[in-house]
């Protein structure tokens, strides 16, 4: 077991009263699965990260990462922002070893050269983000992240601010690194299509205070074809689980 | 036929020739109809400006200036940016600090000279002084609310890659509130630019604001005047052009606007 959130509770005092957020949060995450939390916007998700990555204590329970309490942020689990988290004032190469300053240089030049393939911005090094598109900034930024070699990835909603055809390249490309790199990945979105086209199991969150409503397993196969009966099935079963009509 | 071109490198400095020429033709002509004898023509300050070079005075007093506020300008930059990143970091002691600088940030240097001559005596280190708290507050000022701006986004990244607070402040905080001190160190320039000539003119016998007085003083060289200020004009210009240069470095442009 990988990862561990154990009866995580979280509330928020606002004007005197207690506001809760996360209610009972209780998941085990294997080495290297796919995960996805999806639910209504507002709901908590992104609190749920928060708590998880230890930039926020829970207000009980625990996350243990394997076998160790999280009680801050650490290297070793990096948070993937929606947009605007890539330096601005660093070019490709700064961004991507700004977590690297211990490693001697030609190390680090190594890591950095071999990120930059793997997220296909190969003549782009010195370029700043400025000068990059939206998706081309998501890709440094999971490049950032992947470049201090850590165990788990929190992605919340990284692709939310692209465009629709932006986005289906977007998880073509990050599924492909997964793939090579296996790292476990947890994964915020809402938006129901990308949840199953990527993710082992996804997890479902009520409205807020999020409760885990339900899990559905993904028994695809990668690449997964999304005009397949099963697949269908499977973001039919999932849109019902959230609470969605068949018919918008 | 394009209406929508570009206007043509020529177009873009016609028209501000032509304005400044026709200030100066009505200039001209004023004094002339006027038949003033105090106020001088433009060609007179032309003369003047001529002999100042000549006599080489000139060229002393714009280096005693610019001596002057290089050194209270530097002073305030690096007393004010550490001062004012501190304060931004810290919005405790920002807010003990913060209602004592709004008090004396209203209040004009120039009010600051009995106190700076009692301090320094007359002579360059009461201008420098002067300067120095001209300069001071807007960039503490700017370096303060460029701290507090900075996305938590950003700060956050800092934390999660393993940056002990000292070092999200060097490497994330201030890189990510450079623009908006540049902005502050701009203004500052601008108004040390301002409070040097006011400084020279009470508290030291050298530079623009030396000569200003000076010609008035040592018998109405009024032509003096005009010419000293119309090279105090120049220079603050000259000044401006040069810093907005650094707006344009790599690490700093995403702060700023900019048009192609």
């Amino acid at each position: 077991m990988k990862l561990r959130i154990d009866h995580v509770f979280k509330s928020f005092a606002r004007d005197g009263a207690s506001i809760p957020v996360l209610d009972d949060i209780d998941l085990e995450v294997a080495e290297g699965e796919f995960i996805c939390l999806v639910g209504p916007s507002g709901c908590g998700k992104s609190t749920l990260l928060d708590v998880m990555g230890g930039f926020m204590k829970p207000t009980s329970g625990t996350v243990t990462i394997d076998g160790e309490v999280v009680t801050g942020p650490d290297p070793r689990r990096i948070l993937v922002f929606q947009e605007r988290g890539v330096f601005p004032w660093l070019t490709v190469e700064g961004n991507i070893a700004f977590g690297l300053s211990k490693l001697p240089r030609a190390e680090r030049e190594a890591r950095v050269a071999h990120y930059v393939r793997m997220v296909r911005l190969e003549g782009f090094e010195k370029s700043y983000p400025s000068d990059l598109s939206g998706g081309m900034k998501q890709r440094l930024q999971v490049a950032r992240a992947l470049a201090v070699n850590p165990d788990v990835l929190y992605l919340d909603e990284p692709f939310g601010a692209l465009d629709s055809v932006t986005r289906l390249i977007m998880r073509a490309e990050l599924m492909r690194i997964w793939q090579t790199e296996r790292r476990t990945i947890l994964f915020v979105t809402h938006d129901i299509d990308e949840a199953v086209q990527l993710a082992d199991r996804v997890v479902v969150l009520s409205s807020r205070p999020a409760k885990i409503k339900d899990i559905l397993t993904i028994d695809l196969p990668h690449p997964r074809n999304i005009s397949s009966p099963r697949y269908l099935e499977l973001r039919d079963s999932l849109l019902d689980k959230i609470g969605l009509a068949y018919s918008v | 036929m394009k209406t929508t071109t570009r206007p043509k490198l020529w177009e873009k400095a016609v028209w501000p020739v032509l304005a400044a020429a026709l200030l100066l033709a009505a200039w001209h002509y004023s004094v002339r109809w006027t038949g003033t004898k105090v106020f001088p023509s433009p060609l007179s300050v032309e003369k003047g400006l001529a002999g100042l070079v000549e006599k080489h005075v000139l060229w002393s007093d714009i280096g005693d200036s610019l001596r002057r506020v290089a050194i209270g300008f530097g002073l305030a930059t690096l007393v004010g940016v550490p001062l004012g990143l501190t304060l931004g970091w810290f919005p405790v002691v920002n807010q003990v600090v913060n209602p004592t600088m709004q008090i004396l940030r209203p209040i004009s240097p120039i009010a600051w000279i009995p106190v700076a001559i009692i301090f320094f005596g007359v002579g360059d280190r009461a201008a420098i002084f002067l300067i120095f708290l001209a300069a001071f507050f807007p960039i503490v000022v700017a370096s303060i609310s460029g701290v507090s701006s900075v996305p938590m986004i950003f700060r956050r990244a800092g934390r999660n890659f393993g940056l002990s607070q000292t070092q999200v402040l060097a490497r994330v905080v201030f890189p990510a509130a450079l623009p908006q001190i540049l902005i502050g160190l701009r203004l500052a320039l601008g108004v040390a630019w301002l409070v040097v000539v006011a400084a020279e003119m009470i508290a030291v016998d050298s530079g623009l604001g030396y000569l200003v007085i000076d010609s008035r003083n040592s018998g109405k060289r009024y032509d003096l005047v005009v010419a000293a200020m119309l090279v105090i004009g120049v220079i603050g210009l000259v000044l401006d052009i040069g810093f907005r240069r650094l707006e344009k470095i790599r690490s700093v442009r995403w702060g700023f606007r900019h048009e192609f």
